[in-house]
């Protein structure tokens, strides 16, 4: 089954405030993801790659083109054209994004941040904080920083925080933007390893991996941003 | 649908039939030339949906508030339908508040929609004590039973964080954030399903802003009310709010989701206004 289906997609910033110049985002892509498999986009920085993330979330706009994506009731939506509302609910259950870094609220603690989507799933407080504590240890957060907010903390521990609050609870879909890129090897391989057995649990997901290696270790196709085709993994 | 507003508009002035066409951010005023009206809010469409939380920016005197109050009548709109889940005919027609009756006017206010002022004393009555203030509403949304009414207060004053043993003090004797902690309370304490918010931590120092921001944001998870949120700060508007609705001379530029028009602006006002955010 087709998961997500990017048709003819374009991007084009105009940026009124230098008096309406255009930027190129990124120009007509084009690809599909099944359920289950793991794309990774590949291309030099600036070439779109981040830019077509946030559109399939919708965080940015897009100029033309489709985003088809099959919920899994099976029932398809365009995230390029519905309504917001529509984005709200997908949000909610279908569709996950890991950011390149960590956006949460001051004042509130990393195990309050990780435990917070399996709350809001409908777990109990106290099971929730407890699969949350079990998850900060697997990727090597120290306990006595459980309380504390993450915006205090390292650039490589946020970005496990970052990682750890999508992963709890995580939804069919998911989106990757640079998950390892400040995590020393020992962590990288331990989100490879959790990204795997997301895999296996049939989660299809579209990443943007900086390493070659955790590129070739965890994707079963690669989009070729400059060619515009899959190239060999 | 919690809340549908069509073609609402309110002129301050004569209001010649060329007031709405020639004013709007492309003339970049709300002044009619015509008539010399002012248009503060001009034909604006908006839906709510059930736990959504709408967010409005926009330059001073763009008609944010005066939206809101035009929601809440404490202004009368001079032309448009306003709809608000609960508020039917017999027949189950949705009825356009604007034409409610008095009665109808304080079920509106007290069981279906809450308004929460920047300045709490439009929201608080000081003449009644903290507790007092709170009870009105709980009175005014049908309870009757004395020690029903004082749980209820006392369980609102524990949620906003005022000590219990304060519950007969009156609204001068507590500090600016504790009166905003009064208002919300008061505003809730009826189970509205609709709260209605202008500029609620403008004014208050920034630790006390934070808290009654999370409040806010706690309480809106926990009971699921839809919210429409007037602010100016972009950073409170990126907090609590998942749509965004930007407004100039009287007009909607641009609505979106929150992340789309802080990171995406289309309009070149939201670009402007966006880049120029601390």
């Amino acid at each position: 089954m087709v998961k997500i289906r990017i048709k003819n997609l374009s991007k084009e910033f105009t940026v009124y405030t230098r008096g309406g110049v255009k930027i190129q985002g990124y120009n007509n892509v084009d690809f599909e993801v099944k359920k289950g498999e793991f794309l990774s986009l590949y291309g030099h920085s600036g070439i779109g790659k981040s830019s077509l993330l946030k559109a399939i979330y919708r965080t940015y706009t897009t100029t033309s083109g489709d985003i088809i994506f099959t919920k899994e009731d099976g029932t398809t939506v365009n995230i390029a054209k519905c309504d917001e509302k529509d984005i709200i609910e997908l949000r909610k259950t279908e569709i996950g994004y890991v950011s390149q870094f960590l956006k949460v609220l001051p004042r509130i603690s990393a195990l309050e941040i990780v435990a917070a989507p399996l709350i809001e799933k409908g777990e109990s407080e106290k099971v929730a904080k407890i699969k949350a504590k079990e998850l900060l240890d697997f990727f090597g957060i120290k306990e006595e920083l459980f309380n504390v907010s993450p915006l205090t903390f390292s650039g490589g521990e946020q970005q496990r925080v970052n990682i750890a609050k999508e992963l709890i609870a995580p939804k069919p879909f998911l989106l990757l933007d640079e998950p390892t890129a400040s995590l020393d090897y020992a962590n990288t391989m331990k989100v490879i390893k959790q990204l795997q057995k997301l895999k296996e649990n049939n989660v299809t997901m579209i990443g943007i991996f900086h390493d070659q290696d955790d590129l070739k270790t965890i994707s079963d196709k690669i989009y070729d941003f400059a060619l515009k085709k899959y190239v060999e993994v | 649908m919690i809340l549908e507003v069509k073609n609402l508009t309110k002129v301050y002035g004569e209001f010649c039939d060329k007031c709405l066409e020639s004013t709007g951010p492309e003339f970049e005023s709300s002044v009619c030339p015509y008539c010399s009206s002012v248009v503060a809010v001009n034909n604006i469409n908006i839906r709510v949906n059930k736990g959504e939380v709408v967010g409005i920016v926009g330059e001073s005197g763009s008609g944010k508030s005066t939206l809101l109050q035009l929601i809440y009548q404490d202004q009368k709109a001079d032309q448009g339908v306003v709809y608000i889940d609960g508020f039917k005919d017999d027949l189950g027609n949705y009825k356009n508040i604007l034409e409610a009756d008095p009665n109808e006017l304080s079920y509106l206010r007290t069981k279906l929609m809450s308004m929460i002022y920047q300045n709490p004393r439009l929201g608080l009555n000081y003449q009644f004590s903290a507790g007092g203030n709170i009870a009105e509403k709980i009175i005014m949304s049908g309870i009757r039973n004395y020690a029903e009414i004082r749980k209820r207060v006392l369980y609102f004053l524990e949620k906003t964080e005022i000590p219990k043993e304060r519950v007969d003090d009156y609204p001068d004797r507590f500090s600016g954030g504790q009166q905003q902690r009064i208002q919300i309370s008061k505003a809730l304490a009826s189970n509205p399903k609709l709260l209605l918010l202008d500029e609620p931590t403008t004014g208050l120092d920034l630790s006390v802003q934070a808290k009654i921001l999370d409040l806010i944001k706690k309480l809106q998870k926990e009971m699921g009310f839809a919210m429409i949120i007037v602010s100016h700060d972009l950073g409170v508007i990126k907090h609590l709010t998942n749509i965004c609705i930007v407004m100039k001379n009287g007009q909607i530029v641009e609505k979106g989701l929150t992340d789309q028009i802080l990171e995406d602006p289309q309009h070149p006002y939201t670009q402007l206004l966006v880049s120029s955010a601390l």
